[in-house]
């Protein structure tokens, strides 16, 4: 029963990410300026998303019914939990902002951690371990992932920011026309804008991941904080992106280089998930791998 | 004359003095920039913990470390980076930030004050030269206008100031022509919460900050092993391992006793992928404190037991095998249960029974013991099953001097092998001895013999007292909670000025600025100008 399940969650799973990466090639097309109907293909690119967002969710629900808990205790549920929520926060904040032209970057970056982690992080149904057993386990773990999502959005606006903005310095300038699959991007100050916004929202569930980490830490271990490599990351990220708040309040500092300080948070944040959970020794080694 | 040379150095070096230093420092170092290189840099400082092992949380890491790198170890020790968290230089840089908090959020708590207890201020003569800004006519007498404006803007939450003026070209005319040309206007401003909660948030940063420090100091941390059975009481002498903060006071510690009446393990026996993976640890515990009566309790991985201002953690667990070893009469020279230290996860265990005395020799036993035993292609031995499935027990014979008697504190878990013969094992004419529960074998050289009487489990507390952890958790949330003020409660002026346009109509300017950043403010503006139209 729980092979079969488990099983069916692969299967979904991967069908989700040919589903996305279908999704991104048209994305992707439309960037580049080719194709008949440019301005179709970035809606079946959205709506591929949303069949790609259905199909990863059943395989996450699938996984966590074959495991009898919440899917997301090992490395390879990590990737699986975290890029569903990357792709939720696009799909909702397209609701409220058109943000479509971040649909490239954000199929191309789930399809590939997606595929890193069912090739090199894929393990079997085990139960938790003791110290795992734990509801903040549900809730910990998925507020860091739903942070991850709104960061990772910060960091591709960010992006597109710094682009915009060199792009328009150019035009202004008069020097000949580059990057023009930018010319369908909102201006540099309006990216800026979008960017803030949701990497406030980040920072606030990333503070109370931080808070519920301490709480659980100091229950599972006896005490709250002992800079454990992770906590030590988390600690990190959270002071790079305070850093980014404060930035935009200093002179010199807003526009390009609060934007390149957002960058570099989201790199961290990756950098925790990957190099730390595979490399570093610490307590929160619950990647699964051997 | 001292009068003078003072006026002339003055004169001089009107900015060098002391204080004028002084003013320049601090305002450099309260400056947002500072601040915002300090975060920064406090990152980047934060890096080499991860990277290196740290004697706070890994201790065993920093000894590894030490023997792998001599060359390197002693260098990076010399910078601290072993101990970043409480280096000079990490320590450095977070007290300057939190100087530099301080510095930056003081003078505002005195401003917000002020401007708590103040109207907002004059409307500006002119609105159209504000960022976001609207202006437009609408039937009706300038008085009824504003009425509404005022209304609305007040509906809407912003505290409201009236001002009616005479325009700056009625300004000195008469009182009756005054009416016709004059300004009304409501002054509005919103969102006092945000730099309320911005300044509760960094004031409970520096709270977290301070508990933390403290916390430290006033508590204990303590570690002790027993095994099923067995009972500690809750006083200095009884702990394996104690560490007191700096203000600790022995006589605090609250006097109880905990007993370990059993411990109990599931493991995982279904799902193939886990076979042998523990499930749950269970240790049921009877604790008494002076003088009343016992009750029943029991403690989790994840359930910490808050007993007697302490709060019991368990955080460890192995076997513990029960040996006595006779001497050739059979007299009874050892008797005692010995915590053994897991090594695998199937719970190989490694432990050392000392036997000072009895025996015409000091004599020491390395032990092995295997909850499940299986003999791999060489014939040495492991464990393949973490539970009592088919136990056994083997021993490399030492004999010669212990080392105990030099007043040196040595490990129960190692010995030191450097004053003694072996006598089994490998480089030994003898095998181990091997035994199963129950069973009992003769020492080498006719010393005696050693049974393996049976087997418990132990448990690995750590005892805990932190009074200052739940500051610690107050102030946390306490920044959680003003942070989302802070960030979410925008602060904006709004502006709405009348004038009269002809005899049935107004029109209307609508201004705001924001404090902050509020990228909405245009929408509101539209917003409020769309209701002044429609009322």
């Amino acid at each position: 029963m729980t092979d079969s399940l488990s099983q069916f969650s692969v299967l979904a799973l991967y069908s989700s990410m040919a589903v996305y990466a279908i999704a991104f090639i048209l994305y992707t097309l439309d960037l580049a300026g080719i194709g008949p109907a440019r301005f179709k293909l970035v809606r079946i690119g959205l709506s591929l998303t949303w069949l790609g967002f259905v199909l990863q969710s059943v395989a996450t629900v699938l996984r966590g019914v074959a495991a009898g808990r919440v899917p997301w205790a090992n490395m390879y549920e990590f990737a699986m939990t975290g890029t569903l929520m990357i792709v939720l926060v696009y799909l909702l904040v397209n609701l409220k902002w058109d943000l479509k032209f971040l649909g490239s970057f954000v199929t191309g970056l789930v399809v590939l951690l997606l595929g890193m982690s069912a090739t090199r992080f894929y393990v079997e149904v085990v139960p938790l371990p003791p110290a795992l057993q734990s509801y903040w386990l549900v809730i910990h773990v998925f507020v860091a992932s739903l942070a991850t999502g709104f960061f990772a959005l910060g960091f591709a606006l960010s992006l597109a920011q710094v682009l915009q903005e060199r792009r328009e310095r150019a035009v202004s300038a008069a020097v000949a026309k580059r990057w023009a699959w930018l010319s369908r991007f909102p201006e540099s100050a309006t990216l800026e804008n979008y960017a803030y916004r949701l990497i406030v929202v980040g920072f606030v569930l990333w503070t109370f991941t931080l808070i519920a980490g301490a709480i659980w830490a100091e229950r599972a271990w006896g005490r709250y904080w002992g800079w454990d490599v992770k906590e030590v990351w988390t600690f990190i990220i959270w002071t790079i992106y305070a850093g980014y708040l404060h930035a935009r309040s200093t002179r010199g500092w807003r526009g390009t280089r609060s934007a390149v300080l957002a960058m570099i948070g989201f790199a961290s944040v990756l950098f925790n998930f990957t190099v730390v959970n595979i490399f570093f020794k610490g307590l929160h080694a619950y990647s699964g791998l051997k | 004359m001292s009068q003078q040379s003072r006026a002339e150095t003055t004169v001089v070096n009107p900015q060098l003095g002391l204080a004028g230093w002084w003013r320049w420092f601090w305002r450099q170092l309260t400056s947002m920039r500072t601040a915002l290189l300090l975060l920064l840099l406090l990152a980047i400082a934060a890096i080499p913990g991860s990277l290196v092992p740290q004697r706070s949380a890994d201790p065993n890491g920093v000894t590894a470390y030490f023997a792998d790198n001599p060359e390197l170890a002693p260098v990076l020790d010399s910078v601290q980076l072993f101990d970043v968290y409480s280096s000079a230089w990490f320590s450095a840089i977070y007290l300057l930030l939190f100087v530099s908090l301080i510095g930056c959020v003081v003078p505002r708590v005195k401003f917000h004050w002020d401007a708590l207890r103040s109207d907002p201020p004059r409307t500006p003569a002119n609105l159209t030269r504000l960022p976001a800004h609207e202006e437009f006519t609408v039937p009706g007498k300038p008085e009824a206008v504003i009425e509404k404006a005022h209304a609305l803007l007040k509906r809407q939450g912003y505290r409201t100031v009236r001002f009616d003026e005479s325009t700056p070209t009625a300004r000195g005319a008469k009182a009756a022509t005054a009416s016709t040309r004059s300004r009304l206007s409501v002054s509005a401003e919103r969102g006092y919460a945000r730099e309320t909660g911005n300044l509760l948030f960094h004031g409970a940063l520096v709270g977290v900050l301070i508990a933390v420090g403290f916390g430290g100091g006033a508590g204990f941390a303590g570690q002790r092993v027993i095994y099923e059975g067995q009972a500690f009481t809750n006083s200095l002498l009884a702990y394996d391992t104690f560490n007191p903060g700096r203000w600790f006071d022995a006589s605090s510690l609250t006097p109880y006793t905990v007993t370990l009446d059993s411990f109990n393990v599931t493991y995982e026996e279904q799902n193939q992928d886990a076979i042998g993976q523990p499930l749950d640890y269970t240790a049921n515990v009877t604790t008494q404190l002076k003088g009343e009566v016992p009750q029943q309790a029991e403690i989790k991985v994840n359930e910490p037991l808050r007993f007697g201002n302490t709060d019991i953690y368990l955080l460890g667990n192995g076997y513990a095998p029960q040996v006595t070893v006779r001497d050739p009469e059979g007299t009874i020279v050892f008797r005692d249960t010995i915590p053994f230290l897991p090594q695998d996860t199937n719970l190989t265990s490694v432990g050392v029974v000392k036997v000072p005395d009895g025996l015409d020799e000091q004599l020491g036993l390395v032990g092995f013991f295997y909850p499940t035993v299986s003999a791999g292609h060489s014939g040495a031995f492991f464990s393949m099953y973490p539970d009592l499935i088919d136990p056994m027990l083997t021993f490399n014979v030492w004999k010669g001097d212990l080392g105990l008697n030099e007043g040196i504190p040595r490990s129960v878990y190692a010995l030191d092998t450097s004053g003694m013969t072996k006598l089994t094992g490998q480089q030994t004419a003898l095998a181990s001895l091997e035994l199963k529960p129950g069973e009992t074998v003769a020492l080498p050289e006719g010393l005696g013999t050693v049974t393996f009487d049976g087997v418990k489990r132990f448990v690995s507390l750590d005892v805990h007292n932190d009074p200052a952890q739940i500051w610690v958790l107050f102030f946390a949330l306490l920044s959680l909670g003003s942070l989302l003020f802070s960030l979410f409660i925008p602060r904006r002026r709004v502006w709405v000025a009348v004038t009269q346009a002809d005899k049935s109509s107004s029109t209307v300017s609508i201004a705001a600025l924001a404090r902050g950043d509020d990228v909405t403010l245009d929408d509101r503006v539209r917003e409020l100008g769309e209701l002044i139209r429609r009322a």
